[in-house]
């Protein structure tokens, strides 16, 4: 879809305290747009509490309900419960970070999954916890600087999206500010949805990352096109790739170099040779995974990994 | 005449939840409290009763969902002890400062390592400074009527405060009494807040609160609980009116208008107490008791009333190492200025049996008053 399409409204409103070349901001304010204003969100801790702005103003134009860094999830279930008392129908929308999902977070999101909550649950994963100032979270990807992982983080990622394709929920897809569109459509379909719906949103963040702020886009857009980020959609029991991914993954459009996107960080700028052949062997193998993931059907898909756990 | 049933101190809350008209029930399990939420688990899918069940992964998701669903304007419930109660604590402020009246039982029980089940006020006590009411009740009847006052309370508009209704485990808990179920038409209708979640009327609750807007919500929650306390006094006058019982809410005196020595006590101790009064009465002993009913708000006032002049023994089923019982210290806070003799004695810890015995030793047995665990 054209960006010219999307919803003229202002529902994030300019003026809010996010950075320059903020992507956390860049995706609310689609998000928001794709919910009609029709929505309540549900914040834990993270960037979005302080960019929001302080009490008594506000930049989001639709209730917010704050909430603690590890009980988003079961906040918007309770929401959800009480207006189902209540006959309304309103959508409840939790938005939270990387660290607020993948780490502290990961049990409440996980129980309100498996409860099939009807909620959608949006993060954007910046890959640190950027609040407390550019900490490492399980979303930081291999050999990234942070302020917890001087020399590079040791571990690779994990990854949320697939934890949840495992947990059976109606919809789960990965999107990217590089491509508003897609995340744009996404939201508006998960919005029609009945039951737990997980999107999450790849978002580069300049201070934490290191690179200009005018480079947002260009980042969100090399970490697809060179594979650190892929983009698919789970619905109705069906898994595909979208967007530059599909692309990619039909032959269409040629994988770009990691090197490219490495180098345009400054949180990659001490990797050793050995550590880059490592990022480049995550990525053949994470794309071997979702293309059979893909091509099989995905419940034969979780036998099948539960079969090798097992062999 | 209302319906008389045998329960136990956790179907009794159960009870009183359904019967006002709870809406929102978020619930982990665990000993000694785990019976309330299964009670109401079979009343919502027998039908019985009106509520939706949020079978939730953790205690601290179970405080979440209540904040959350009390924010969305629905009247909320859960129920929990001990570790559970511990693992809330980050939500517990948050109800709290968010001005959510969640009302919630607390079946009292020792805190870990080791693992013991039985019945110490050491969790809800460590919960103190979270800004929420606390309740102590000592009979089962007393659980049932409580509950819904407690909502009453909480959800008064010159309080809106989340409250906690404790009573021991297991001695509460787990025993039965008949229970008279009191209807609360007019006493407790359906929930009516004066702000919730809506779409058609945007706003953002919780943002950043620069210092001076926080200090004045600190601020008004502590006016908040000041009002409890006459809030707590007309409840008490209504609840009278509705049922023909007395419950109290602040404080409740026993024989201490002519009393030398006065004992103080919370929940199931307290009714043990009253025993031995009874039983230093017949001996010609001038004993009394002063039961504390609210921990939170602490009705200062009323304290000073009775105990000014009078020897004072303060039982504590807790205790805060390193300083002594909470309940004593908080007493020898409020007679600071006057001329009472208190003394501080810790009982029943980790479900120590507390016997009329344990009261009359404790009240007798050394001239030198110190600070001692009674087995
Ligand atoms: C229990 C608890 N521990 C720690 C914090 C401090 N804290 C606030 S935000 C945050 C990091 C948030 O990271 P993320 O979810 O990735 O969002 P981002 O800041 O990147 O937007 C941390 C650690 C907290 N609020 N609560
Ligand atoms: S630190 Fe990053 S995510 Fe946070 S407000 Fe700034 S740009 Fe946005």
């Amino acid at each position: 879809m054209k960006i010219s399409e999307i919803e003229r409204e202002e529902f994030l409103l300019p003026g809010n305290a996010a950075c320059h070349g903020c992507p956390s901001s860049m995706a609310l304010r689609t998000v928001l747009k794709a919910l009609g204003g029709k929505a309540i969100l549900v914040v834990p801790a993270c960037c979005t509490s302080v960019y929001m702005g302080p009490y008594p103003n506000s930049a989001i134009r639709i209730p917010v309900f704050n909430t603690a860094f590890a009980a988003a999830a079961a906040t918007a279930s309770g929401i959800r419960a009480s207006l189902e008392m209540q006959g309304d129908d309103t959508v409840v929308v939790v938005w939270a970070g990387d660290g607020g999902t993948y780490d502290i977070g990961l049990q409440a999101l996980s129980g309100a999954a498996e409860r099939n909550e009807d909620i959608i649950y949006i993060c954007y994963n910046n890959e640190i916890y950027s609040n407390t100032g550019i900490q490492r979270s399980s979303a930081t990807p291999y050999g990234a600087w942070t302020t917890t992982t001087w020399k590079g983080k040791k571990e690779h990622r994990k990854d949320v999206a697939e934890i949840l394709l495992t947990h059976n929920v109606p919809y789960v897809s990965t999107a990217s500010i590089g491509y508003l569109g897609d995340l744009y459509e996404k939201v508006r379909k998960a919005r029609e949805i009945r039951g737990f719906r997980y999107i999450e949103i790849h978002a580069p963040c300049p201070p934490g990352w290191r690179f200009p702020m005018n480079r947002t886009v260009h980042i969100a857009r090399l970490a697809v096109e060179t594979g650190m980020w892929i983009l698919f959609e789970y619905s109705e029991g069906r898994f595909s790739f979208t967007g530059a991914s599909d692309l990619i993954a039909k032959g269409k459009k040629k994988m770009k170099d990691v090197q490219e996107y490495l180098s345009s960080q400054g949180r990659f700028s001490g990797l050793t040779e050995s550590e880059i052949r490592e990022i480049k062997k995550y990525i053949n193998d994470r794309w071997n995974r979702l293309v059979g993931i893909r091509d099989h059907e995905l419940p034969s898909f979780i036998r099948l990994s539960a079969q090798n756990a097992l062999g | 005449m209302p319906e008389v049933k045998m329960l136990t101190g956790n179907e009794s809350a159960a009870f009183s939840a359904m019967n006002s008209r709870v809406r929102v029930i978020a619930a982990y399990p665990i000993t000694p409290s785990t019976p309330v939420v299964e009670t109401l688990s079979k009343l919502i899918e027998n039908g019985e009763m009106r509520a939706k069940l949020i079978r939730v992964e953790s205690e601290h998701s179970a405080m979440a969902a209540c904040i959350g669903a009390s924010a969305a304007g629905s009247r909320t419930f859960t129920a929990t002890s001990s570790h559970g109660l511990a693992y809330m604590h980050e939500m517990l402020h948050w109800a709290a400062n968010a001005r959510t009246p969640v009302v919630m039982s607390v079946a009292n029980r020792a805190i870990g390592p080791g693992w013991n089940i039985w019945a110490d006020l050491s969790d809800s006590l460590s919960q103190r400074d979270t800004g929420w009411i606390q309740f102590y009740c000592s009979s089962i009847q007393e659980i049932y009527d409580t509950i819904a006052m407690a909502y009453r309370v909480a959800e008064n508009r010159k309080v809106m405060l989340p409250a906690m209704v404790c009573y021991d485990g297991f001695v509460l808990s787990h025993t039965t009494m008949p229970v008279e179920l009191t209807g609360f038409d007019g006493f407790l209708d359906e929930y009516d807040p004066n702000w919730k979640l809506d779409a058609d009327n945007p706003f953002t609750h919780g943002n950043i609160l620069l210092p001076i807007y926080f200090a004045e919500f600190r601020h008004s929650i502590q006016k908040a609980h000041d009002r409890a306390l006459k809030v707590m006094r007309e409840v008490e006058e209504e609840f009278l009116e509705l049922s023909g019982r007395r419950v109290p809410l602040t404080i409740e005196e026993y024989k201490t208008e002519d009393a030398d020595i006065i004992v103080v006590a919370m929940g199931a101790v307290a009714s043990e107490a009253r025993v031995a009064v009874d039983s230093l009465r017949n001996k010609n002993v001038r004993v009394g008791l002063l039961r504390l009913k609210s921990f939170r708000p602490f009705p200062e006032k009323d304290i000073r009333r009775v105990l000014d002049g009078k020897r004072v023994v303060v039982f504590d089923r807790a205790i805060s190492p390193g300083s002594g019982g909470q309940l004593y210290t908080e007493i020898r806070a409020a007679l600071a200025f006057s001329d009472a003799k208190i003394v501080p004695r810790i009982v029943g810890i980790g479900g120590v049996d507390v016997t009329k015995r344990t009261i009359e030793k404790a009240i007798f047995e050394r001239k030198i008053w110190i600070k001692e665990v009674i087995m």
